[in-house]
């Protein structure tokens, strides 16, 4: 808690338990912006992610949050390596990712996978399900003969409650719930251990956003496996992860314990937040205390000068458009990005 | 307060080739004055559909408003004609749609059409209707409402659009407007926002609204009174607070139980209701919901339930609402104590499966 809090002694405290699975440091995601139409330039940056650190350990869940646009896609994609980051570091087991060979990362991928949001565009229409969870098999090269193939497919629908049979089914056959299933049966084919979960439910029922939640759970549990869970959705982001980190703008504003989080937020945005997800029960619902964020969120062409959410932050002072809050451990194991949270410390 | 709205028995069944489709079968309902109802259920229950029969929008062929009475202010708007409907719509009764980014024209300025309406049904001169637009811009709570008029929809965020479609809504000083999932395509923080000017421009103008949404969440700070859907008819109705606190339908049960509550301590396990929802065309005899219930017996198979009277001004379509209510509520802290297979990991049903 010391002026000096550069990102490596943030990370390096929690780190040192030597459990972490997944460590992003300084992470930076720019996207040029360009402009004319023979010779394209780029005229500006977009900082979908600015400077954001954190760590995930083996067999934990972290929950990412925040609004659309805050960049939490592009971190998560970050990692994969789907994009190449701008800057920064992302390790996993210890091995840097971001100078890897796109052979040496294709070795990797079969550790780390992904679960996309839309469970409509993210299965091939023209393959059947069977075929989709399969694919990873053969381009992995992780069976070594048809009867082995079809058992392994069977025996991955299964896992994620489907039936054998369905394996002969095109994506189009199926309800939006149980092709979420299939897009979770695709992201363990390949006996991954650490799935990055992009806003898997949000498209969903609210019925059978349950049944998902449930089942990522339980595979959590069968087949050890550490989760970057991605969502907008606070309630269930308390419900399946084990710390949470808050994003805004580009940049992590407070990682704490769910616990902790949800019973004491302590940036400004985390609380909004917290405040604005309704409660299904009239009586608790009114009697709640709302902090109505006022605009919207800015561009992040253009992001706003020292604290990126000063301009709708309903405790801002002065300071806060001059410095930039870096994340601090404000409390054992809960860090916050906001000058005016208790224990921050001279910025 | 009298009653500004009523359906009654009301029937839209969808002609396909596959079969017809009872996507609304037999709903009735009344709307007062002035107050918030909230229309919930899951995708394919048939709220959308229900309510664009109310404007009657549904696309003919396929779709056919087979039977039933639309009493909006005393007059049945399913038996005047197209032309008489062109009036009532847009200015006695209009519609905020779920996606702001689709429904609004991206190649005409807000002013365009924002004007449309008002030229059309409150005869106003392009002077008039643009000044009338800015106001009605500035009310929504859109800064800086006369350079943003010029503007075009892809200017604008999500919320921004949707604040415009509200204000387009408004424009005619309707009675009634009917918001499809309002708020849905939007972040929380905004959700919040939008909902909250809806409640405070639906009290200012004594405008009825009907707010349909697949999250219990999202109305039940604002809905005076709820009918919960599900296959095509309404299973649960009544006061907001007391569908709530005393739910009488295992389905509004679950859906209580399966979102996870932020103000109640976390649950080891989420409790989701199991299954899929029913295929329309082939609705199984009996109670449509028996198939995913945890209360089901066997007459449930045999005997649809109706629409019963359980409280004063609460009813519910289950044959076993009374052993319901708020001790269906308590939340399960042992997920093993849960009958039948609750975790995901349930092998899918082959019944409700081979109805995909």
């Amino acid at each position: 808690m010391t002026m000096m809090s550069e990102a490596d002694q943030r990370i390096d405290g929690p780190s040192a338990h030597g459990d972490v699975l997944v460590e992003v440091r300084n992470l930076q995601m720019y996207f040029p912006v360009t402009a004319g139409i023979i010779f394209q330039r780029a005229v500006a940056q977009i900082k979908a992610v600015d400077d954001v650190s954190f760590f995930v350990r083996k067999g934990e869940t972290l929950g990412l949050v925040g609004e659309s646009g805050c960049g939490k896609t592009t971190t998560g994609r970050c990692i994969l390596q789907l994009y190449k980051p701008t800057g920064g570091q992302v390790r996993f087991e210890g091995e840097e990712l971001t100078s890897m060979s796109t052979r040496q990362m294709r070795v990797m991928r079969r550790k780390m996978q992904v679960i996309f949001q839309d469970p409509y565009s993210s299965l091939n229409p023209r393959m059947t399900a069977g075929n989709i969870i399969g694919e990873p098999l053969i381009v992995h090269g992780l069976v070594n003969s048809k009867e082995e193939y079809r058992d392994r497919v069977s025996e991955l629908l299964q896992n994620v409650g489907l039936n054998p049979y369905m394996a002969d089914r095109f994506p189009h056959e199926f309800s939006g719930g149980q092709r979420q299933r299939i897009g979770v049966a695709r992201a363990l084919s390949v006996d991954p251990s650490f799935i990055v979960c992009d806003e898997p439910v949000s498209a969903l029922d609210v019925s059978i956003q349950a049944q998902i939640v449930n089942l990522l759970e339980d595979l959590q549990e069968q087949f050890d496996l550490t989760y970057l869970f991605i969502a907008h959705d606070l309630s269930v982001v308390r419900h399946i992860s084990d710390r949470v980190a808050v994003m805004y703008l580009g940049h992590i504003v407070e990682i704490a314990d769910r616990n902790e989080i949800y019973a004491n937020p302590l940036h400004p945005y985390t609380r909004a937040l917290l405040s604005a997800v309704p409660i299904p029960d009239p009586v608790i619902d009114a009697q709640r205390e709302r902090i109505l964020l006022s605009g919207e969120v800015p561009s992040p062409l253009n992001p706003p000068s020292g604290c990126v959410f000063h301009p709708r932050c309903p405790i801002a002072i002065d300071s806060c458009q001059q410095v930039t809050p870096d994340l601090r451990e404000v409390e054992p194991d809960h860090w916050a990005a906001c000058i005016q949270a208790p224990g921050y410390g001279p910025y | 307060m009298a009653t500004l709205l009523e359906v009654k028995d009301l029937r839209t069944h969808f002609f396909t080739f596959e079969g017809v489709v009872k996507a609304v079968d037999g709903v009735s309902y009344e709307v007062e004055e002035g107050e918030t109802l909230g229309l919930v259920g899951e995708s394919g229950c048939g709220k959308s559909v229900s309510a664009l029969s109310l404007m009657r929008l549904i696309p003919d062929p396929p779709g056919k408003i087979v039977s039933g009475e639309l009493l909006f202010e005393g007059e049945d708007v399913l038996k005047i004609d197209m032309d008489d409907m062109r009036r009532i719509r847009g200015a006695k009764m209009s519609m905020v749609f779920q996606e702001p980014m689709t429904s609004l024209n991206p190649v005409l300025t807000l002013d365009r059409q924002l004007s449309e309406t008002l030229q059309l049904h409150r005869g106003m001169s392009r002077e008039e209707a643009r000044n009338e637009s800015i106001d009605l811009l500035a009310r929504v709570g859109i800064p800086d409402a006369e350079r943003r008029v010029k503007q075009y929809p892809h200017q604008f965020s999500g919320g921004m659009r949707q604040r415009v479609m509200i204000a387009m809504a408004l424009s005619c000083n309707p009675r009634l407007i009917i918001a499809d999932e309002p708020t849905t395509a939007l972040d929380v923080t905004i959700q919040a926002q939008i909902l909250e000017l809806m409640k405070s421009l639906t009290t200012e103008f004594g405008v009825s609204l009907i707010v349909i949404t697949h999250n219990l969440g999202v109305v039940a700070r604002y809905a005076d009174r709820m009918n919960i859907m599900y296959a095509g008819k309404i299973i649960e109705r009544g006061a907001s607070s007391e569908v709530y606190s005393n739910p009488r339908h295992p389905y509004t049960v679950g859906l209580l139980k399966s979102v996870p509550r932020l103000d109640l301590p976390r649950r080891a396990k989420l409790d989701p209701i199991e299954g899929q929802p029913p295929d329309l065309i082939n609705l199984p005899q009996g109670c449509a919901f028996r198939d995913r219930c945890r209360w089901a017996v066997d007459k449930c198979a045999t005997e649809e339930p109706p629409l019963m009277l359980v409280n004063e001004g609460h009813w519910s379509a289950c044959w076993r609402s009374d052993e319901l209510g708020p001790s269906a509520l308590e939340f399960l802290i042992d997920p093993d104590m849960v009958e039948g297979p609750t975790n995901g990991n349930g092998v899918a049903d082959p019944e409700s499966d081979d109805e995909n």
